[in-house]
């Protein structure tokens, strides 16, 4: 009997692309459970997906209200046990909000909404979500943000890049005035990774750019039935 | 029961004119009821018998499209005009609803919360069908581009849509934005919604069933947009610019939005019918309370009992009239039976809806209203919601129609030898009227949902509606006022045509249409001639294609003082396809692919791009509708989708066979290689804006059924030449134009006239 992957797609008050992450790990092979912003446990899913969207309507600051709902506790414990953990675009604002990333997302450079496709290139094809990508791979993937712009300190960037955890970077352009281009980062352990863009959106090329966004599901796949088999 | 008064007595004079009622309608409401109106009463009557909400001077003209809609024409019909939306059947047990509607007048005062309550304000109305909203398109009008005041409503509108659209969680797959001098002082927003439902859960707003319970969830009641309807939409702006005296007074009537509550009552709503937990459900628009006790009273077969105590409220002191009047956004009111309440308030409470019970449907046929133990409304509803004053407003077609068509584009001075058509085709791609739309349209959010097909800059755009079956709804809408202007009776049917065509050339088959009718004041005699002539040529058109008009909204008093807006009839047509896959891109296809041009040209240029552009030129006659001809291409295209046999297809409107050979190469990011036709002028070829044409880019293989399909619906074809490797589109004997060339032209207009950013505004809470 070949081992199922359950993938948790938790839903807050004001999450929107929730049915995409879920179709994309559909998609990828993996089983779907949708996790409920008041659930204080994961139902023994093997990587959780913290999808986009305005949690909390971005009041206060985007992510700040739902970094602190019951399902994110369970979230970071987990975490800490080694779940796998992806944050999409609102996602990533909310992983950065719980610590759980460092740095924060704040308005774009241009002060306005972008939603454009894309080109990314991956720059650390070892993480657990990431396998999947050829080293450098020049991916096309949506972006839609208006706080999108990636910040850190100088030692923490220094950190990022030093330890390989910048795992994608924007091509043609930075177009939200990310430092360092940056689109997207990992923990230490590359279990936990946040990006602005949506890979979520580049399953299929009738309803997006490109299907470069499945393999990083195919990824998270491959590291949690390799790691059961193991 | 006698309603005790509560502000006046019998003597004293009410202020029924500055509601914007008139003498004779007061009159009426003292006839109505046997006595003075309470001051709620009175406030009640004044917003329901609106312009906005009455439609008193619509309605006569409005009843000649009920008159000329078939039979054949309502068999997908499954609710029609009089409902919130219109629905359609689209098969696979699907009901597809959509609706547009205007939101001009908040949008000139603020235009960042009135474009974004208006696009609320539709989502709603598709809510109240029972649909979920899946898709938006909005249709934008503007002062010049570069005027100074477009520069504060234009980024203001685009930011508006996109800060509620976006977090609404709804893609944004489609519009217009049109630039005319007409628009500086009264830009026309029209937001358009689709929702789709099961076929079986059509929700109609009615309130039946004694005792069931009326229950009022969403956001709390505030004083924000209240008089919206009766002061800002039913009266026109004055000369002054806002920020003066008399446009001061209505500032504080914008409503503000909050899309986070809107985005969580939709899946509230959306979990409350599969649970059949809704008798009936009305959104709550402008008038408020007002309108949807009233309505949903009137519409049903009983009275009604109302207590505004147990309205929660966001301002303490609100007396009756602020509750009853308020246009505070995100709430809905649903009739719910009495063994149902409590799962619906659980649900509610799942969901961090506020709900309460605020009345119940009586065996009486009174709407009753207390406040505070005083009964202040006792009025029969349907005097307030549907028997509301009709006028019949003077129409006299304008003396200056004649002079207008004697004006003729003919005299025009034209472009001739190559370097000038060349460069007048640049000219023309750079213009306002036919650039890039990206920077508006990069500013929305195209792909939440995942069920995007094909969006802006496409002709029109698709959703999937069905992941299994793979079917989809393709909407489009379009409007040309300058041809409206010469000819509202055939302007209008040439809008309909477009919206039609721009649907038919994606592979989807037309279905429905609906219709935002942006007019000056009603009280003007020729605006009414106008507005009769367009409702008169969309419903014979519509007769004509076999489509019905499943809804609608009239919006009048767009005018500066006395300069009414160009008469902007915006016509959106829904159409279905069976399998979103065969879909037709729009652009020409591929390398070895051939380029056709359907339709004929002929030399037509009035209320033309060309002569707006090059000449500031309106007169003549707008071009020639033929919706024979029209439905005849639409079934070449869909025969060509089902079949596969074209890989790019692309409508010609504005701007005529030079615009579409730009787009389409643009679009496809492929070069073509064309010879224009030799019996046909070259100038008239590459600019003139004849109807019914398309452009296709057909597969080598599939040419000799392509041509025979056009034949077989007489469609002319012309063979224009190829698809090309090389990244150039060459026009022979005429210019080449590089693709890089093309994109930087048609790219950079907007971005150099609005490029500064506008500072957005998604958290500030004033509505000043």
């Amino acid at each position: 009997m070949s081992a199922v992957c359950r993938i948790g797609v938790i839903t807050f008050p004001g999450t929107l692309d929730d049915v995409d992450a879920a179709r994309a790990v559909r998609r990828a092979g993996a089983q779907p459970v949708p996790l409920w912003h008041a659930d204080d446990d994961l139902h023994g899913v093997d990587a959780v997906v913290v999808p986009g969207g305005f949690s909390y309507g971005d009041y206060l600051r985007a992510g700040a209200i739902a970094a602190h709902q019951p399902v994110l506790r369970a979230v970071l414990d987990a975490a800490r046990r080694g779940t796998l953990v992806l944050g999409i675009c609102n996602g990533f604002q909310i992983l950065c909000e719980a610590g759980l990333l460092p740095g924060a997302l704040v308005r774009n450079a241009g002060l306005h909404f972008v939603c454009r496709d894309q080109r990314l290139r991956v720059e650390n094809p070892a993480t657990a979500w990431t396998g999947r990508y050829a080293p450098g791979a020049d991916i096309v993937v949506p972006l839609k943000s208006i706080e999108g712009r990636y910040v850190a300190d100088a030692s923490t960037l220094s950190e990022l890049e030093g330890d390989g955890r910048v795992v994608f970077r924007y091509l043609d352009g930075n177009p939200n005035g990310a430092m360092h281009d940056i689109a997207g980062i990992a923990s230490a352990d590359g279990r936990v990774l946040g990006l602005m863009p949506h890979p979520e959106h580049a399953i299929d090329p009738l309803t997006g750019p490109s299907t470069d966004g499945l393999d990083l599901f195919h990824s998270a796949v491959d590291t949690v039935l390799g790691s059961v088999r193991g | 029961m006698q309603a005790r008064r509560v502000l006046t007595t019998p003597d004293d004079p009410q202020p029924y004119r500055e509601l914007g009622l008139a003498d004779d309608e007061y009159a009426r409401i003292l006839q109505i009821l046997g006595r003075a109106p309470t001051a709620a009463e009175l406030a009640m009557y004044s917003v329901m018998w609106s312009e906005h909400c009455s439609y008193k001077s619509s309605k006569v003209h409005l009843r000649y499209v009920g008159e000329t809609t078939t039979e054949a024409m309502r068999q997908r019909m499954l609710a029609g005009i009089g409902e919130n939306a219109g629905v359609v059947e689209v098969g696979d047990g699907w009901a597809v609803t959509f609706k547009i509607e205007s939101h001009n007048h908040p949008s000139y005062v603020e235009p960042y919360q009135g474009a974004a309550t208006g696009v609320g304000g539709i989502v709603r109305d598709i809510m109240a069908m029972g649909a979920r909203p899946i898709a938006i398109a909005d249709s934008l009008r503007f002062g010049l581009a570069d005027a100074a005041d477009t520069a504060r409503v234009l980024p203001g509108v685009v930011a508006g849509i996109g800060g509620y659209g976006n977090c609404l969680g709804l893609p944004t797959i489609g519009g217009e934005v049109v630039f005319d001098p007409s628009y500086a002082g009264n830009p026309l927003v029209n937001a358009l919604c689709v929702g789709v439902l099961r076929v079986a859960d059509l929700h109609l707003a009615h309130a039946s069933g004694t005792g069931n319970q009326i229950v009022l969830f969403g956001a709390r009641t505030g004083r924000d947009g209240i008089g919206g309807v009766s002061v800002l939409a039913s009266e026109s702006f004055s000369a002054s610019h806002p920020g003066q005296d008399r446009s001061r007074r209505k500032l504080p009537s914008v409503q503000v939005g909050d899309p986070f509550a809107e985005k969580v009552l939709i899946e509230c709503c959306l979990e409350l019918f599969n649970a059949g937990l809704v008798a009936g459900i009305q959104d709550l628009g402008g008038a408020g309370l007002s309108c949807v006790t009233s309505e949903l009273a009137s519409a049903g077969d009983g009275g009604m009992r109302v207590d505004l105590d147990a309205v929660p409220l966001r301002a303490p002191g609100m007396t009756p009239v602020e509750i009853l009047c308020s246009e505070s956004q995100e709430r809905m009111c649903a009739v719910v039976c009495p063994s149902d309440v409590d799962a619906f308030m659980a649900v509610c409470a799942k969901w961090d809806v506020t709900a309460t019970v605020i009345g119940e449907v009586t065996d009486g046929e009174r709407l009753v209203i207390t406040w505070h133990g005083e009964t202040v409304v006792d009025v029969p509803p349907r005097t307030v919601a549907h028997e509301g004053p009709v006028y019949h407003r003077p129409v006299q077609r304008p003396s200056t129609q004649d002079a207008m068509h004697a004006s003729t584009p003919d005299a025009l001075a034209r472009p001739s030898t190559p370097d000038a058509l060349r460069a007048t085709v640049l000219r023309m791609v750079a213009s306002p009227g036919l650039c890039s739309r990206a920077w508006v349209t990069d500013q929305y959010d195209r792909y939440v949902r995942g069920g995007t097909v094909l969006a802006q800059p496409s002709d029109a755009g698709m959703v999937r509606i069905d992941e299994i079956t793979q079917r989809g709804v393709a909407v489009a809408t379009d409007g040309n006022a300058r041809y409206c202007a010469l000819d509202p009776y055939v302007g209008t049917q040439l809008a309909l045509a477009e919206a039609y065509r721009n649907v038919a050339v994606t592979g989807a088959t037309p279905l429905a249409v609906t219709n935002c009718l942006n007019f000056g004041a009603p009280t003007d005699p020729g605006v009414m001639w106008q507005f009769e002539q367009a409702v008169r040529g969309l419903a014979d058109g519509c007769a004509a294609l076999g489509i019905p008009v499943t809804g609608g909204n009239v919006s009048f008093y767009n005018q500066t003082a006395d300069t009414a807006i160009l008469p902007t009839p915006v016509v959106g047509v829904l159409g279905v396809i069976d399998d979103v896959r065969r879909r037709i891109p729009t652009g020409l296809g591929g390398t070895g692919d051939t380029v056709w041009l359907l339709g004929e040209t002929r030399d037509e240029f009035g209320g033309s791009e060309w002569a707006h552009e090059m000449h500031g030129h309106l007169g003549g006659r707008p071009p020639v509708v033929d919706l024979a001809r029209e439905q005849a291409i639409g079934e070449v295209l869909a025969a060509a989708s089902r079949d596969g046999l074209v890989n790019g297809a692309h409508d010609l409107s504005d701007g005529g066979l030079a615009q579409a050979l730009v787009e389409a190469c643009l679009l496809s990011g492929v070069g073509a290689r064309v010879r224009l036709p030799s019996q046909v002028d070259p100038f008239v070829a590459l600019f003139s804006e004849s109807s019914a044409r398309v452009l296709l880019g057909v597969s080598g293989a599939c040419a000799h059924r392509v041509a025979q399909l056009c034949t077989d619906h007489g469609v002319t074809v012309t063979r224009l030449g190829e698809v090309s490797a090389a990244p150039v589109l060459e026009i022979a004997h005429i210019a080449s134009f590089t693709l890089d060339e093309l994109r930087a032209t048609w790219e950079r207009t907007l971005p150099s006239l609005f490029g500064t950013p506008y500072p957005p505004e998604r958290e500030s809470a004033g509505s000043t």
